[in-house]
């Protein structure tokens, strides 16, 4: 039983940015560094959440089954295995979105939030009734994109939405981030997207072949404390969440030499 | 504006594209967060252009009303230029 709980969404407007990416991996670090955690597939659509975590032949029933009670909610949470503080409450049938309504997301929400620390929703993309829905179970969202013009105009469209909503506080992930195309400019710089989206930053994470072959697997990259940079920012997100102060990566700084240096100096603002 | 930009402007190059990015972004938004059709804002910009023009001989031609965002508050912004200094600019009655 958990007084403060903190359920979070996941959310980014633009599809396929990495909203479930983040989920499972902060899920897990999480869970590692102490905290119950249930991570909970709010993309009935297309979910793909068990997938990532490797949980999709351990599925039972599912948060159709729970909104309907013909099951209770513990036969329903799939426990992962390696990490036992973390559990996954699937999305059920996509038909679900016929009648699924924002009260039935918030009556799961506060079902796990007597369980468990953190809720962590994984949304699905858009705007339109499957955010909406999930909208309403949210306190607090994390908002993932990339340094990209259409991420980031959906990333100011959710933004709008989640002030609307009342939801509070908004913190942002900016992902694929290429140091090496930041550094030419060929990529907007870190600066441009807070400064245009005015939200404090929660994490970088790098361009990194490894969350592919870690999703290939169905593990997610903070499960193995990987040294890989994705996985470092995954679990620097865990703990800047919970509190730690635990410095921000220098895109810029990944690189050395004097070209890198050179780089470096035309960035700087001048007005 | 970067150290970057300022070096491709005097060199007459492109900018990087960085750059272009974050002004198209920065209109961009500032329209979304507006709701403000272009029809209708380009209502508005006569109407102004019209209020202002019984009061003061502006410059239509070199006059622009727009759109701009920062921190998440938009802003209209006005930059109407006189064609010559105005006398007297009491508002004609009748
Ligand atoms: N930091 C990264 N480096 C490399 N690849 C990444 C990174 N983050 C995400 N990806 C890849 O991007 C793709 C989309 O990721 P993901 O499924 O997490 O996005 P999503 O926002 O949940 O998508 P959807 O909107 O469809 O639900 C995946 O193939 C994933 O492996
Ligand atoms: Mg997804």
């Amino acid at each position: 039983m958990t007084s403060n709980s903190r359920t979070i969404l996941i959310c980014s407007g633009k599809g396929g940015v990495g909203k479930t990416t983040l989920t499972a991996n902060l899920g897990i670090a999480l869970a590692q560094r102490g905290s119950s955690t249930v991570v909970l597939d709010a993309d009935f659509g297309l979910r793909n959440l068990d997938l990532l975590l490797g949980l999709e032949n351990r599925i039972v029933y599912t948060a159709q089954e729970v909104l309907a009670e013909t099951c209770r909610l513990d036969q329903a949470l799939v426990k992962h295995k390696q990490v036992p503080n973390l559990a996954l409450l699937p999305a059920g049938n996509p038909r679900m979105l016929e009648w699924l309504k924002p009260e039935d997301m918030q009556a799961i929400a506060s079902m796990l939030e007597q369980r468990f620390d953190y809720v962590l929703i994984d949304c699905p993309a858009g705007i339109e009734d499957g955010f909406k829905n999930a909208v309403a179970a949210a306190r607090e969202a994390i908002v993932i994109t990339t340094p990209e013009v259409s991420a980031v105009r959906d990333a100011d469209r959710v933004i709008g939405l989640l002030n609307t909503h009342g939801v509070n506080p908004v913190q942002l992930v900016l992902n694929r981030v290429r140091p090496k195309m930041m550094a030419n400019q060929e990529m907007l710089a870190v600066d441009d997207v807070t400064d245009i989206l005015a939200l404090p930053l929660l994490g970088l994470v790098l361009e990194d072949e490894q969350v592919i072959v870690s999703t290939n697997r169905g593990e997610p990259l903070t499960l193995n404390g990987t040294k890989s940079p994705a996985a470092k920012a995954y679990s620097n997100i865990a703990g800047r969440l919970q509190g730690e102060d635990i410095p921000l990566l220098d895109p810029s700084k990944e690189r050395s030499g004097l070209r890198a240096t050179v780089r470096r100096l035309m960035q700087t603002k001048i007005f | 504006m970067t150290l970057r930009d300022l070096v491709d402007k005097l060199l007459g190059r492109q900018p990087a594209s960085a750059s272009t990015a974050r002004d198209r972004l920065q209109l961009v938004l500032a329209h979304d967060r507006s709701d403000l059709s272009p029809e209708l804002l380009d209502q508005m910009r006569r109407e102004i252009f019209e209020v202002v023009a019984k009061y003061v001989d502006i410059d239509l031609e070199e006059g622009d009303v727009s759109l701009e965002t920062e921190d998440r508050v938009t802003a209209l912004v006005a930059n109407l230029p006189f064609r010559r200094p105005v006398a007297s600019p009491s508002p004609k009655s009748d």
